[in-house]
């Protein structure tokens, strides 16, 4: 059901360089070619009824009620599927029509549920409005012929309920399941009056192939589809405009409230990263908000064997301060640190390195981008002058060739998979390489043309490989090299490229693909008029991730896919605000705008700006404080938002550090395994409970508003504010708008951002400034940022992690659609029904090898430690290579990775650990201690 | 021929799904072929269809139960389909399904107790001209009088012992 707010304009919107002007009762509108006559109606101020039509999907024609007349055309066609014509004169009212409408309502109503105030639409459901507008009294069939009002409900799904007897079968759910999100999860079952919506095969929607994403919920015109949260609580009375706190899709939402309680999130129509889409996660997962896990008291201990004490926000904040000072007075200046979160806000963000710069006076502050993609960051910005992605996302409906590489977008970015299968559905090539076979492999209508199922490792290989036949073949675009990117670097390049040594022929048996299919794949790339890349985190965390981030740009550039719309190259962003926390000067080298420490004019204007000198030498990596902590130089750390002793790798290492600190300060929505090494614990605030932004993966500045007070009083910028005060430097912002005033006074390419343009245009792209003050949807356009595109010689380094005899296998991770990182999030909420413990897939022949069952324990070793969790066998993944994914505490992951890094960045390299797989018995040891973990509520509640 | 009552056997779907999924309109080819195999479509059948087309299970699920030709049951031994359109009625047609019901012991769609007879309604074989008309075992006759009906029903009985 829609928003009452959102205004449906019945059919899509076409473009056309033709225009075409018709009359609609006696109102004279132009409307681009291919225009419905309904829509020209709409835009003309006249509304047509409607049932099976709304402007998210295409027209179908089923429900006549949107029937018009045309002057000199006989009969009454649906305006929904007339294409408005010049000249065209319509009515839209006339007793005939009228007569004609009427009935047929009278045909649905006489087979839906009589009892109207039972509707829970409750003045959204249009079939009612419907009926109100056509002036439809009372029903002459009565009640007694045959119906579908006995039929099941079907409750299975834990978000939304169908109930058929509900339902008008106009298959606007069956159609948004199509040509929205592109599961193809819906028909009608039958024809004629046996018609019924289906599941699959007229199965339990849980049992079904949906994938909850929850359009079809959005696109019933009844409440056949229902919220439950809808059911229970009832229509909201107010909704509040923001951004959705999962991936780095950066969803806008129309959080819907009644009181002080969310009813629903609905995706906003207008927002440009989701156009009204939204998935499980975003749409439904939202109930950890309110989990009785938060925790809403601060508390403090002495060491982390003591029991936690509850305190208030004073002392709490005042034991922190005062025992970072100590620490600081007896161990040094660089003694302290924080670490900053892609979770909070730009502002939040952007004021906890403040504190760490201007009041601990260090750079010892680093962000949770360092395990993702500092590499991005680093490859981008050498090679094009700036670290974001190149496009908007709107931008891959113009692609001709997508290669996806080390990214599932299916499960971890879906709604921007729903925007590339719908380019694909419309004839578009796509090249997936990865170890594992991801859903856009092959998926209803989606038929990837190359699979190259490189070995994990081997990313940089296969670019050079790629590149290779680019250069050999004579596909490269010298003419956009030479005018754009620096020639004698490209001629270097060229030169290490075309050796033989990086040919498909010589790197194939290394990659694990054949020669033959990397060549046709280059091709496909090559010769396409716009090709584009995306990827994830399969591409940076390796410990050559910015090799490989470079690799990916050399090949862009060199067949000139850069500067214009379909082509580019395109991080896939894991958090929502992955890219602004890393804008906002969270790495060690770096202030806002990722300009350098080093560089004394931007460091003079942030002195004067804060009134302190800064230390121009970079502070600590975040692996680099986990050293100094376990050498002893490093005492003290602030934790803003994220769990680094369950999201970083080689968890005994990251243990041991944070256990030879003096005071670690966590502050986060949950007791989260970090917590257990904390000294002070402050509790944080959700994305519904604060004011700000979000940057997501294609740079676009989102406003984040308060829906809900914080739970414990304080949002996390008020927080840091109070926490910097009482450490001696005071910051005082009445609202967080003064925060972005500041960095846009601080920062060039967010000079022109401000609240006021985000709510006057729902959301910017930065660079915006005076340059470009709506923003940059498309970056590099006749020029790049740093002037020339730069060619960087790629050189395959194999990684260290090798296999051999003790650990024959290679383990990768990844991602599911229902959960979410290291489900803090997902876990509270009944996303678990679809996974509600992580397995390990591993291929029938490792399996059989081993004598491992399908379902049973297995005991996965590596040389940094070992877990248990149960196996999946399937050939998804090739033989040598097991997979799983990280989402549960339980499941320990990060025991097994190791500290492998990547040489530029230092990002882990999460995405290979060589590892033995055998039988076990059951769950192993850590797995009784995660139980303990999530026991440990008692003590402070 | 639709007369073949073999179980369900996966191997054999998907033999049939990837000798035809390259052909135009494949779906309705493979449905017609699973359906004329195992004389109905079974519930197994649309996962293996849907892999071998790249299609969902819920778009194989529509088509097949939009066409009523298509069975979801297997049928009795053999099937009777009995036009019940506008020239057969004319001819006879209903007091001919009365009779053929009472027969038999079963409604349309049914099939009856013994496995022999499965009787389903058709609307016009092309056989107007020789109203009312029906096929028995895959073979039209027209003029189908009460008598009629009675006699081929006990040839076919009698056929197959």
């Amino acid at each position: 059901m829609l928003s009452k707010s959102d205004r449906d304009y019945g059919t899509p919107p076409r473009t056309s360089d033709r225009l075409v002007t018709l009359e609609v009762d006696g109102r004279e509108v132009t409307v681009p070619e291919g225009t419905s006559v309904l829509r020209a109606a709409a835009l003309a101020d006249v509304a047509i009824p409607k049932l099976c039509a709304t402007d998210a999907l295409e027209p179908f024609g089923s429900c006549r009620l949107c029937l018009v007349q045309v002057e000199g055309r006989n009969g009454y066609p649906a305006s929904c599927t007339t294409p408005a014509e010049p000249g065209m004169k319509v009515r839209t009212k006339s007793e005939m029509l009228e007569r004609l409408r009427r009935g047929l309502m009278e045909l649905y109503m006489s087979d839906h549920p009589p009892d109207r105030a039972a509707c829970a639409g409750n003045g959204n459901c249009e079939l009612h409005a419907m009926a109100d507008v056509v002036g439809l009294g009372e029903v002459r069939y009565g009640g007694d012929g045959r119906n579908h009002l006995a039929a099941r409900r079907d409750a299975s799904n834990p978000y939304f309920a169908f109930d058929p007897a509900r339902c008008i079968v106009c298959s606007r759910c069956v159609r948004a399941c199509e040509e929205i999100q592109g599961t193809f999860a819906l028909t009608i079952d039958g024809r004629g009056f046996n018609s019924v919506v289906s599941p699959s095969q007229h199965q339990p929607f849980l049992e079904s192939e949906c994938v909850s994403c929850g359009a079809c919920v959005q696109a019933c015109p009844t409440d056949a589809l229902i919220e439950k949260s809808m059911l229970e609580k009832g229509v909201a009375a107010r909704s509040v405009t923001t951004t959705c706190g999962y991936c780095g899709v950066g969803c806008s939402f129309k959080a819907e409230v009644k009181g002080d309680e969310i009813v629903r999130m609905l995706p906003h129509k207008d927002g440009m990263p989701n156009h009204g889409h939204a998935c499980v996660k975003g749409r439904f997962a939202w109930g950890y908000a309110t989990h009785p896990d938060r925790v809403l008291r601060p508390m403090v201990r002495e060491g982390t064997s003591d029991a936690w004490r509850e305190v208030s926000w004073e002392e709490a904040i005042g034991c922190a301060a005062k025992r970072l000072r100590e620490i600081q007075a007896k161990y040094g200046l660089g003694s302290i640190g924080g670490i900053t979160s892609s979770r909070c806000t730009n502002e939040e963000t952007y004021l906890v390195q403040k504190m760490v710069r201007a009041a601990f006076g260090n750079n010892n502050v680093d962000t949770c981008a360092r395990v993702c993609h500092s590499p991005t960051g680093y490859g981008l910005k050498t090679a094009f002058g700036t670290s974001a992605g190149t496009q908007d996302f709107d931008s891959v409906l113009h692609a001709d060739v997508m290669l996806v590489t080390g990214c599932n977008p299916t499960d971890g970015h879906p709604v921007f998979a729903s925007l590339m299968k719908r380019r694909l559905r419309e004839g578009a090539k796509l090249i997936v390489a990865d170890p594992r076979a991801i859903d856009l492999v092959r998926t209803p209508h989606i038929e990837a043309a190359y699979h190259l199922q490189l070995l994990p490792g081997t990313n940089v290989a296969l670019i050079n490989a790629i590149t290779h036949v680019v250069l050999s073949e004579g596909l490269a675009k010298e003419d956009f090299v030479r005018e754009r990117c620096e020639w004698p670097a490209y001629e270097l390049w060229k030169k290490f490229i075309l050796e033989k040594r990086n040919s498909p022929e010589v790197m194939a048996p290394l990659i694990g693909t054949p020669a033959d299919q990397i060549r046709a794949a280059a091709r496909l790339y090559a010769t396409a008029r716009n090709a584009v890349i995306y990827y994830g985190l399969g591409v940076t965390e390796h410990s050559q991730g910015s090799t490989m981030v470079l690799g990916m740009a050399n090949l862009a550039m060199a067949t000139g896919n850069l500067g214009r719309e379909g082509v580019g190259v395109n991080p896939l962003r894991g958090q929502n605000n992955v890219q602004g926390s890393c804008d906002m000067g969270s790495f060690p080298h770096e202030l806002t705008g990722y300009r350098h420490l080093s560089d004394a004019a931007t460091r003079g204007s942030f002195e004067a700006a804060w009134g302190v000198k800064l230390d121009p030498e970079p502070g600590l990596r975040i692996p680099n404080m986990f050293d100094a902590a376990l050498d002893g130089s490093f005492k003290g750390l602030y934790v803003e938002g994220e769990d680094i002793a369950q999201s970083d790798p080689n968890t005994h290492h990251v243990a041991a550090a944070l256990s030879a600190m003096e005071c670690v300060i966590v502050h986060d929505i949950f007791f989260n395994e970090t917590a257990k090494f904390a000294h002070v614990f402050l509790p944080g605030s959700s994305f519904l409970e604060k004011d700000g932004t979000f940057t997501n993966s294609e740079r676009r500045i989102s406003r984040v508003r308060k829906v809900l007070p914080p739970m414990a009083g304080k949002a996390d910028w008020e927080v840091t504010c109070e926490l910097s005060t009482a450490f001696g430097y005071p910051m005082h912002y009445a609202h967080p708008c003064e925060i972005m005033e500041e960095i846009a006074r601080l920062t060039p390419t967010f000079a022109g951002v401000s609240y006021e343009k985000l709510d006057r245009l729902g959301s910017v792209q930065w660079p915006c400034n005076d340059k470009a003050p709506a923003g940059t949807p498309v970056m590099h356009i006749g020029q790049f940022v740093r002037g020339k595109g730069r060619f960087v010689i790629t050189e395959y380094i194999p990684t260290d992690e090798k296999t051999g005899p003790r650990f024959p296998l290679i383990l990768t991770t990844g991602r599911i659609l229902f959960q979410y990182n290291v489900g803090t999030q997902t876990r509270r909420t009944a996303n678990v029904v679809w996974h509600h413990e992580d397995l390990l897939e591993i291929h029938p022949h490792d399996a059989e090898q081993r004598g491992v069952r399908d379902g049973a324990w297995v005991k996965i070793s590596s040389r940094a430690g070992e877990t248990t969790m149960r196996a999946q066998i399937t050939e998804r993944v090739p033989p040598g290579v097991v997979y799983t994914t990280f989402h549960h505490q339980s499941s320990g992951t990060n025991l097994v990775t190791t500290e492998n890094s990547d040489w530029a960045t230092n990002c882990p390299e999460y995405k290979v650990t060589a590892v033995q797989v055998m039988p076990a018995a059951g769950p192993g040891a850590h797995r009784a201690a995660g139980q303990g973990a999530d026991a440990r509520a008692a003590v402070d509640r | 021929m639709d007369q073949h009552q073999n179980g369900f056997d996966p191997a054999a779907v998907a033999a049939i799904g990837s000798r035809l999924k390259d052909r135009p309109g494949a779906l309705m080819l493979i449905l017609h072929e699973i359906q004329d195999r195992f004389g109905y479509v079974p519930r197994g059948a649309a996962p293996i269809i849907a892999q071998a087309l790249n299609l969902s299970r819920a778009e194989v699920h529509g088509v097949a139960t939009f066409y009523h030709d298509f069975r979801h049951q297997p049928p009795g031994r053999d099937v009777i389909r009995l036009c019940r359109a506008e020239a057969c009625q004319a001819m006879g047609a209903v007091a001919l399904a009365e009779h053929v019901r009472g027969r038999l012991g079963v409604e349309f769609g049914e099939t009856t107790r013994d496995g022999a007879f499965t009787l389903e309604a058709v609307y016009c074989l092309g056989n107007c001209g020789c109203s009312p008309a029906m096929v028995l075992a895959g073979e039209l006759h027209g003029r189908v009088s009460l008598a009629r009906f009675d006699e081929l029903l006990a040839e076919r009985k009698e056929g197959r012992r």
